[in-house]
């Protein structure tokens, strides 16, 4: 069972106190998106072995929804932070560098 | 014979005598016994009878490895099946059966299997009863039924109690042995917080059994010390009859404590599930001593070499008086030493290798035993209990060179750490060949959430078989775990151990090595679900190369043992078989729990009332009072009817409906959803919440709306009403509240996070009440307070007020299509508003109605209701709804799905209403049969029903459904189909029964 830290309350959860809310930094594709952008949006997720971007939800704890960057093979846990941003922060990317060199996702680096 | 000593017995205390049953017959045991050191204490080395053979068996091993003496345990709520007698602790009154045998353990029709024993080969299973399908059904399954299966269901309600504690620490230690103990007391020095846990009633594991020496002092004598060190320790928390059963990701442990199963009836739960979160684990899990595979080595009276020195030590009992070892290694000698200690006979000692071993052989032989080198057991004589054992040649194919009288054979193969939770959480291991076994790869541990190992193993299940080493390797495991943990390590000396020295041992797979056909297929590997050297093998011919594969195929270690006892051995046969090595054939995979743990434990406080607590309305406990028949919906409870006097719940549905439309009725609508969306950017956020448009209404006014996922499909509904400028109350469907209120949040905040909208669920916070009926204005009239004349209050509005000195909000809203007023008001005023409804309703014939009625005043007007009409694969279109999609809005969530061509497009099932021709209901989910049958052979279909009700107000059945372009089909009748006989004929209506035009909601 995982812990994650929720930026919001400043402390651990447990996986329970939590939801899982897929992949993370989607771009909403709406009305005027060609049929390929739609389905991209709504259907295509990636499903990495090694470096990933998920949302989580603090379900039972503060409702707030977090990103958190993990790796899916190991489950090292690299860095947790608010949702409210198109991009991980510098401090993630790095703190993902430093563990896993050369590292990519999406269109992220 | 198997019974007590008068020596030894340092686990049993004489003066208490415990008075027990097994299969009736009252038996006499010690405090301290385990269940299966009281059954040998009184002869009774039959325990039960085998899965599939329904061969007998006797207790095979002193502990949690035990595959063959399970019992049924206790009688009805207290009724617990499979309980290993090894782990059970004998105390007065228990009442034990054998399982698994018919009519009696003595005497069992079944074991004829195993005189089939040739007819039912490994997989048998797969290659007998796949063809012809309908066989399965009607003859195989039903054997296979009432022949397989270990021990019962119980069928009575645990009259026990059980809960969870929760336990946060630095350090979690398994193992109560000297290794635990030491990797404990080392961890605890730098500080942290640690967790001891120990699976039996007693400390130090085999150490005192073993005559091991710790700083001169006896092995028994430094456990007691070290303990009370340890409880003296603040940061220290000891447990022992608590068993770590499972380790899972990022340092979460779950531990089993069993309180009081040896104490029943004493108040206290029986079992409590520690769920540990900590950041390093040791585990010192010990090792099991592996069973060699020969000929016989499942009768009643074969066992493991440690056992038969567990039960003289510790419980004084003597499992046999002639007890031949047999062994691969040097350990098993203790055994022979402490059996002639206790004045038993050890007629023989056969060792299969040619050199024998080192000093605890020379003190066996300086004693006078015979020891035979390179010599192998051929076959055990005897069927209820061991009789002898014929010798030969561990080198050879089995020739008899001669025949020992005996009654026990003790036997060793070695030791195989306990790995298993190392492994449950991704440990790797490797093949150390020199000591012929798997044993953790400290270079690939569970990893952590920081990507750093977070469980350590000591002592044996390291793979450290000498005391010494065991407890150098527990205090650098306990040193590493602590500073792992955060802690200071300070230098200390370890304490130093002694023991005989040993010389290695030479692994035997299989005896002797050359068996033939017939040794082998009466050799066991499993001894718990039957499989056998010769069925393994058969695997490996047939293909079944994979260990998993072999696994499945034959059954092997997949019994409540898990394969304990038989996974290495029967990996070594699989492997040899397959010309491949050990290693390179690999390990299954170890899951948690370590042993079965009751459900019960699992479930913990969460059982009747608790399991999911009720939630209530204001005015439950009036509804439970007057009648109320319950239904469950969305947690909470809502009357479906209020039943009077004697009349059927139909009955009072009817009675209801008739009520509400020719008089009053009033719902209890306190269950519908309610959530504040407020806030500068309020109307926006609401116009992509809606598919229709919510900025543009106004103050005052309601309007009903709809909510689409973003795959375009219809997921709530509710009336919006507009409060003022900035804020909107919007009704959700009742149970919906808590999901629209988290879909509302989630895109607030991870797509919209910067407009500037605050959304609150208020749904508890106010009673709501439907008034309905041609009365409701009457009513209201006459409590006063406000106005709610039409040209005040007309139909789709609302107004604040007070009713009745009460204040409130009144909504002008009908989802019946009666004149209706939704009134709410504070949750605390909810029970004596509703009081004052019914009494001065009375006049007006004010009646309160349920769920039922609900539903049939709505589909007689054809509205939808989520959940009915809607299933996830709806979309607004279907249901008629476009008008309630705008078309001026650029986006809504769904609209972009919607435009996909499936969904643009108007050959889709769509919402009908369904009128039988000779007037009866509808099944609820019936198929519209269509012409043809599809490529499996099934009939085609063209719609299905979506509701259907008998209308009390119309007097026949009506239904609502969504039928292939049926709004197209007005007039057309087609068949539905009806279980268990002929299809019914519907014609396609208007899905508004009642009241087309609206006229007597507006008014
Ligand atoms: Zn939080």
């Amino acid at each position: 069972m995982l812990i994650l830290n929720c930026p919001y309350c400043g402390c651990y959860k447990d996986e329970t106190e939590l939801s899982a809310g897929g992949e993370a930094h989607l771009k909403r594709f709406g009305p005027g998106a060609s049929d390929a952008e739609f389905e991209g949006y709504l259907f295509g997720r990636v499903n990495p072995k090694g470096v990933h971007f998920e949302r989580w939800r603090c379900a039972s704890g503060c409702g707030k929804w977090f990103h958190a960057a993990r790796c899916t093979a190991t489950l090292e846990v690299f860095g947790t932070y608010k949702a409210q941003t198109l991009k991980p922060p510098q401090a993630i990317k790095d703190a993902i560098s430093a563990k896993r060199p050369g590292w990519t996702w999406r269109d992220f680096s | 014979m198997s019974t007590r000593l008068a020596s030894h017995g340092r686990l049993i205390n004489r003066a208490r005598a415990l008075s027990f049953t097994f299969n009736g017959k009252v038996m006499s045991g010690f405090e301290g016994d385990s269940l299966a050191a009281s059954l040998l204490a009184n002869d009774q080395m039959l325990m039960g009878r085998s899965f599939k053979y329904h061969r007998p068996r006797g207790v095979l091993a002193s502990g949690g490895e035990e595959p063959n003496a399970l019992i049924n345990l206790g009688v009805e709520s207290g009724f617990e099946p499979n309980a290993r007698a090894t782990t059970t602790e004998t105390f007065s009154g228990l009442t034990a059966a054998s399982q698994n045998h018919f009519p009696s353990l003595e005497f069992d029709v079944g074991a004829i299997n195993s005189k089939l024993s040739r007819f039912l080969p490994a997989g048998f299973y797969y290659k007998m009863f796949i063809h012809p399908r309908s066989f399965w059904k009607h003859i195989y399954e039903p054997i296979i039924r009432h022949s397989a299966g270990l021990g019962k269901a119980p069928k009575a309600r645990d009259q026990d109690s059980y809960e969870h504690y929760y336990h946060h620490c630095e350090v979690m230690v398994v193992g109560g042995g000297i290794a635990g103990l030491q990797a404990a007391q080392s961890a605890a020095a730098t500080g942290v917080r640690v967790l001891l846990v120990e699976q039996t009633a007693h400390w130090g594991g085999r150490a005192p059994v073993d005559g091991v020496t710790i700083d001169g002092l006896a092995a028994e004598d430094w456990v007691a010390q070290t303990l009370a060190e340890l409880a003296a320790c603040d940061n220290v928390v000891i447990r022992n009859r608590t068993q770590g059963s499972g380790v899972y990701d990022h340092g979460y442990a779950l531990a089993y404590e069993r309180i009081a199963d040896h104490t029943p009836g004493d108040g206290r739960p029986r079992h409590r599930l520690w769920r540990v979160r900590c950041k390093q684990i040791v585990t010192a899990t010990g090792a099991i001593e592996r069973p060699l595979s020969f000929a016989g080595n499942d009768i009643p009276g074969v066992m493991l070499a440690s056992a038969v020195r567990d039960y003289v030590v510790n419980f004084a009992v003597s499992p046999g008086d002639r007890t031949v070892v047999v062994t691969n290694n040097d350990d098993a000698y203790r055994t022979a030493l402490c059996l002639l200690e206790a004045g038993l006979e050890v007629p023989l000692i056969v060792d299969a290798r040619p050199e024998g071993g080192g000093a605890l052989m020379e003190a066996v032989q300086a004693s006078g035993i015979r020891v035979a080198l390179g010599r192998g057991i051929a076959k055990v004589k005897g069927g209820k209990r061991v009789t002898g054992v014929q010798i030969c040649a561990q080198a050879g194919e089995g020739s008899v060179l001669e025949e020992v009288a005996c009654d026990v054979v003790a036997m060793s193969g070695g030791w195989s750490p306990v790995v298993h939770l190392w492994s449950h959480c991704g440990g790797k291991l490797i093949w150390d060949a020199d000591q012929a076994m798997f044993r953790p790869d400290p270079d690939q541990p569970p990893l952590g959430a920081d990507g750093a190992g977070f469980v350590k193993v000591a002592g044996l299940a390291n793979g450290h078989l000498r005391s010494a080493p065991v407890l150098e390797d527990a205090a650098e495991q306990g040193r590493a775990v602590g500073r792992a943990a955060g802690g200071k390590v300070q230098k200390a000396a370890v304490p130093a151990a002694m023991d005989a020295e040993e010389v290695a041992l030479s692994p035997v797979w299989l005896m002797p090595q050359g068996a033939s056909y017939a040794l082998r297929s009466k050799a066991w590997l499993d001894f718990q679900n039957d499989v056998k050297v010769s069925d393994v093998q058969l695997a490996a011919q047939e293909g079944f190369e994979s260990v998993e594969h072999a696994k499945r195929y034959t059954t092997l270690g997949m019994a409540t043992d898990q394969g304990k006892l038989s996974n290495i051995n029967g990996l070594a046969i699989l492997s040899k078989s397959l010309n491949a090595p050990i290693p390179d054939v690999g390990t299954t995979t170890f899951r948690p729990p370590y042993t079965p743990i009751s459900m019960a434990s699992l479930a913990g406080e969460a059982r009747g009332e608790l399991f999911q607590p009720v939630r209530k309305t204001p005015m439950h406990a009036w509804h439970d009072s007057h009648g109320a028949d319950w239904e469950p919906v969305g947690g909470w409870r809502r009357p479906y009817a209020y039943l009077r006097g004697s009349e059927t719940v139909a009955q009072a549905v009817e009675r209801e409906v008739i009520n509400t439309r020719e008089k009053l009725g009033f719902l209890d609508a306190s269950t519908l959803g309610k959530i504040i969306v407020k806030g500068p950017d309020a109307g926006k956020f609401l116009d992509m919440m809606y598919t229709n448009m919510m900025s543009n209404l106004q103050p005052g006014r309601c309007r009903y709306g709809l909510m689409c996922s973003e795959n375009g499909f219809l997921s709530d509904d509710g009336v919006v009403a507009r409060i003022d400028e900035q804020t909107w109350l919007c009704h959700t469907t009742s149970g919906g509240a808590d999901r629209i209120h988290a879909h509302m949040e989630e895109w607030l905040q991870t797509e919209w996070w910067d407009w500037k909208v605050w959304v609150v669920n208020v749904t508890e916070q106010l009673a709501q009440v439907a008034v309905v009926g041609p009365n409701a204005r009457k009513l209201l009239e006459k409590l006063g307070g406000m106005d709610v004349s039409a040209e005040r209050l007309p139909f789709m509005a609302w107004a604040d007020g007070t009713i009745a000195g009460i204040d409130c909000r009144a909504y002008r809203i009908s989802f019946s299509g009666e004149l209706s007023y939704e009134i709410a008001v504070p949750a605390n005023q909810g029970l004596v508003f509703w009081e004052m409804l019914m009494e001065a309703g009375a006049e007006f014939g004010a009646m309160p109605y349920g769920t039922e009625c609900l539903h049939i005043l709505r589909a007689e007007k054809g509205f939808i209701m989520i959940g009915d009409e809607t299933d996830g694969t709806v979309i607004p279109q279907d249901l008629g709804l476009s008008w309630a999609i705008s078309k001026k809005k650029d986006d809504f969530l769904g609209k972009r799905a919607q435009q996909r061509s499936f969904m643009d497009n108007p050959d889709r099932w769509q919402l009908v209403g369904l009128e039988t021709l000779d007037g009866s209901v509808l099944e609820d989910g019936a198929y519209a049969i269509a012409e043809g049958s599809n490529a499996n052979g099934q009939g085609n279909t063209q719609g299905r029903v979506t509701s259907t009700y008998y209308s009390p107000t119309l007097g026949k059945g009506i239904a609502m459904g969504l039928v292939h372009n049926g709004p197209e089909r007005m007039g057309e009748v087609i068949y539905f189909t009806k279980i268990g006989t002929n299809p019914v004929q519907a014609k396609i209506v208007s899905p508004v029964f009642y009241d087309p035009e609206g006229e007597k909601a507006n008014v």
